[in-house]
């Protein structure tokens, strides 16, 4: 099975390339292999090369032998946003689809045949995005690429399989109905977001996965499988050239646009409190509020404040009010989130139930601190060190590199950004995270999901 | 799936290990994939410096950082009846302070030079780590073995972080019916043995801990001695021992450390069941867990045979509960892991949530079918040469994370192991045979010595008792 098609496809697809993008097109007549862009000098000594295949795919590629496996994330643009309410979970569902079966292989087959070869797929959705993880050893590159490629582009969707995982992510559904950090979270986006398809819950409700059908995952694939919106990244031993042909294999047959509806910018409601009655001795608490866009010229800032808030795992001004002096909680966290249709930031703690008010007061008054004097110059300096310091960190495996590559094309911040990165951080001034700071935390609004017995 | 096996604790944030034998890392060609000749990190180096401290490094050259790791022999199973919860309280302690690097200024130093640390306590160990770039790793040394003899506490840094832990143990145990079935289970599957006493501590016992009960614990195992260093990434066993030597080196060795040899179980000679009703459950499931040999306490072959075992029953899709009880249609998940790692024995556990109108009994016939069928007509060669292939394969994989190697050398060197025993691990799977694979089954898979654990929904669980 595994040459079958590839040979000729490659041809193909070049041909098709002259003809239909034409500023492609000089690069895909004259070079029937991959071309080497760009190549960028990551700080530890790992180069990114830029790579476009024969058919114009490009992927963003870390060559790297030592050890003989392949890593490959790659993202659709598309997430469970693009779902009908009615239908909320789609994405999820298809997520738990693609590995069973494709082709003429069934399920079964299917699932014997990657465990055999020690194959894995990952696939998953988030509200923008429909993300697959893709692994292999060297040693079965090529069957694990025709699996791939059967599982991307003729996914079965037979009813014995669809059944099951319907199944058990109703199973999980259940379950997380009755786990009070899934209930807070729920409780926060469902009413902060209200009518907005971020409200939907990314896994459905029992009724919205009972009712998904084949011809739902059909079209969800057909709409959201295209190359103009997918972002692809490897980690691994195999070199350019034999990567354009894979990547040709694997993605090639996808329609070049996607059918995306338009997601209208969220209006994010703040200034209100829901609360969920649950039996327990703690109470989880989410906090949140609107934030400003990835593409703002004081993201960065906005990122280094969030960071001197809550971000830190030993060091936030939270983790310090609410556990290192108080004792209050285990953790207790505050991250940024920018989707393409809104920014928030959101925060969450468990606490005891009778320090449960006591808690939500220090970080009301934590937020209005930080939005009124902003950050310390210390505190400024301390953290642009541990983000600078720590940012190697998050190269060190296969799967981390290949995932801040999707992450960083994603956010269109250019194949030169590791580079930059550190730099841009460090630029941080006072006087800009001040700003920053009031302009994230300084509205006064925030919406707060509580999960516990009634709170005083 | 239904987890309630908090095998470690973490000072910050749920990082829940999986259960199964320790993840492994091999340096093979990629062409020898069923090699079991291989040779797992076989650029290791180890040392042993005068005042007893153990020192492992396992190199890998990619990203100019290192991952720094310090374990204590000691973990929740060597504490004194009545104490539960210091090993786990002491390790949040060691961040308070040192004369030298006072109120918290450890953490302070590791975050201002983008060093990630984290700190976790399990039945067996206690660990210590931080992630920094290479040129760091020299104080972080000079750091942590400041910390091994002298730490300061103050009451106002201790009553506060009890609290913390009280919250962590709402938050992960008592907040989850999952996680207060699996203390119960395991409290009566070692009856005796001190590993059937939660790692978080029972909670009126962690609130009657103090400052003393603290140092008293570090006053009788935080010692060179009773330590193995493990640096993992761009190093060379060299330039480690130099700097152990100028760190860790000028510790004194304390005291001597008292042999671990805990209380025994008897023999269970019933099968047990522990059965927990919560409103907050809404999908009944079970698990059943076994007492079996660790790859410490094993005969040889036996633990190795275990692995297979367990492969070829529960994990993954072509496992065989796989096929019969979830690709049926009667479960939603069924499966199983071995706890392979610990120093003294240790379990197997099944696991299953039954699918649609399909009862709990139902999916445990299956798994009883299953376990009578191994037992009485083995497994073929093919099923063996099939697991432990996925078995060294999955190993390869986990040889791309520095932590992760780190990780598996400090959890079998903690455990009763030996850097040989993780290093010909693939050699040693790959003297199982079918037959051995069907011997395990028949002398540990026995029900009178297992405990079986319910978990089901408020409103149904009267006619769930009755099928149970």
């Amino acid at each position: 099975m595994q040459h079958k098609y590839r040979p000729e496809r490659r041809n193909t697809r070049t041909m098709v390339m002259t003809l239909s993008k034409s500023n492609n097109a000089f690069f895909a007549f004259l070079l029937i292999l991959p071309l080497l862009l760009i190549s960028t000098q990551l700080a530890f000594s790992t180069q990114i090369q830029r790579v476009i295949s024969p058919g114009g795919i490009e992927a963003w590629l870390v060559e790297e032998h030592s050890i003989p496996i392949l890593t490959m994330n790659f993202a659709f643009r598309g997430g469970s946003s693009q779902e009908h309410k009615d239908k909320a979970g789609l994405a999820n569902v298809l997520s738990a689809m693609l590995d069973e079966g494709a082709g003429d292989i069934k399920s079964q087959d299917f699932l014997e045949r990657l465990e055999d070869l020690s194959v894995h797929f990952d696939f998953s959705t988030g509200k923008d995005f429909f993300h697959g993880e893709f692994k292999t050893l060297s040693a079965n590159q090529n069957e694990a690429f025709d699996l791939l490629a059967l599982a991307i582009n003729q996914p079965r969707f037979d009813s014995e399989p669809l059944e099951r995982m319907k199944s058990q992510i109703i199973s999980g559904l259940k379950r997380n109905a009755r786990d009070p950090d899934r209930i807070a979270s729920r409780l926060w986006f469902e009413n902060a977001f209200s009518n907005h398809p971020y409200s939907q819950p990314t896994k459905g409700t029992e009724s919205t996965v009972s009712g998904i059908t084949a011809q739902d995952l059909r079209n969800y694939r057909e709409n959201v499988f295209a190359l103009e919106n997918l972002k692809i990244a490897v980690v691994g031993a195999i070199d350019a050239v034999s990567l354009g042909i894979a990547l040709d294999q694997i993605f090639g047959k996808l329609p070049d646009k996607a059918k995306l509806k338009t997601i209208p910018a969220a209006d994010l409601k703040i200034s209100e409190a829901r609360h969920t009655a649950f039996d327990s001795p703690q109470t989880v608490i989410r906090f949140g509020g609107r934030s400003i866009d990835r593409a703002d010229s004081d993201f960065v800032a906005a990122y280094v404040v969030n960071h001197i808030l809550g971000g830190g795992s030993f060091s936030s001004r939270l983790y310090d009010e609410v556990r290192e002096k108080r004792g209050l909680a285990y953790s207790i966290f505050t991250h940024l989130m920018t989707l393409d249709s809104s920014a928030l930031y959101i925060g969450g703690v468990s606490t005891r139930n009778e320090t449960a008010a006591e808690v939500l007061s220090l970080v009301k008054q934590e937020l209005a601190r930080i939005a009124n004097e902003g950050p310390t110059q210390q505190e400024l300096d301390e953290t642009i060190k541990y983000l600078t310091g720590s940012y190697a960190l998050r190269f060190d495996t296969s799967d981390k590199i290949a995932g801040q590559l999707v992450a960083i094309q994603i956010e269109e911040l250019g194949i030169d950004y590791i580079n930059t990165r550190n730099k841009l951080v460090s630029s941080v001034t006072l006087e800009d995270a001040k700003r920053a700071a009031k302009r994230v935390f300084g509205d006064g609004g925030l919406f707060v999901a509580t999960v516990g017995p009634i709170m005083n | 799936m239904t987890s309630p096996n908090f095998s470690v604790f973490w000072r910050h944030t749920i990082w829940l290990i999986a259960s199964v034998m320790p993840a492994l890392i091999l340096a093979m060609p990629a062409s020898s994939q069923e090699n079991t000749a291989t040779i797992i990190a076989p650029n290791t180096s180890s040392y042993v410096l005068e005042n007893g401290l153990q020192i492992v490094v396992l190199p890998d050259h990619r990203a100019p950082v290192v991952t720094h790791m310090v374990w204590y022999k000691v973990g929740s199973a060597d504490e004194e009846r009545g104490k539960s919860g210091i090993a786990h309280f002491l390790e949040h302690l060691m961040f308070k302070g040192t004369p030298s690097y006072p109120d918290g200024e450890f953490s302070k130093i590791v975050a201002s030079l983008g060093g990630q640390e984290n700190a976790f306590t399990s039945t067996d160990y206690t660990g210590y780590f931080q992630r920094v770039a290479k040129e760091h790793l020299p104080l972080m040394m000079e750091m942590e073995s400041d910390r091994m003899s002298n730490l300061i506490l103050a009451p106002e840094q201790v009553a506060p972080e009890l609290k913390v832990v009280l919250e962590e143990r709402a938050q992960r145990v008592d907040s989850s019916p999952g996680g207060q079935l699996g203390e119960e289970v395991t409290a009566t599957l070692f009856p005796n043995h001190p590993y059937g006493t939660p790692i978080i501590g029972w909670e009126h016992e962690i609130a009657a801990l103090t400052q003393q009960d603290a140092f008293d614990f570090y006053n009788k195992y935080y010692t060179p001695n009773n330590v193995v260093l493990i640096v993992a990434g761009d190093v060379t066993g060299e330039e480690v021992l130099e700097l152990a030597r100028n760190t860790y080196g000028k510790v004194k060795r304390r005291f001597d450390v008292p042999t671990r040899r805990r209380a025994a179980d008897p023999v269970i000679k019933t099968a047990k069941t522990v059965t927990l009703i919560d409103a907050r459950v809404q999908q009944p499931s079970f698990q059943r867990a076994y007492i079996v040999p660790s790859y410490s306490t094993a005969q040889p072959g036996e633990a190795e045979s275990l692995d297979i075992l367990i492969n070829i029953l529960g994990r993954g899709a072509s496992s065989r509960l796989y096929k019969s009880a979830v690709k049926s249609g009667v479960a939603n998940g069924s499966g199983g892991y071995y706890q392979g790692s610990s120093l003294d024995h240790s379990r197997i556990v099944f696991w299953g949530t039954p699918r649609g109108d399909n009862k709990v009994a139902d999916v445990e016939a299956i798994l009883d079918q299953e376990i009578s069928r191994i037992i009485k007509d083995g497994v073929t060669g093919e099923e063996v040469t099939r697991a432990r292939k996925k078995m060294i394969a999955s190993s390869l994989y986990s040889q791309d994370s520095q932590e992760s190697m780190a990780r598996t050398f400090g959890v079998a060197l903690t455990s009763g192991q030996t850097i040989r025993d993780v290093q010909h691990w693939p050699e040693d799977l790959g003297k199982v045979t079918a037959q051995m694979v069907q011997d395990a089954a028949k002398k540990w898979l026995v029900k009178t010595r297992s405990v079986s654990g319910y978990l089901q929904p408020l409103s149904k669980s009267k006619s769930a008792e009755k099928e149970g």
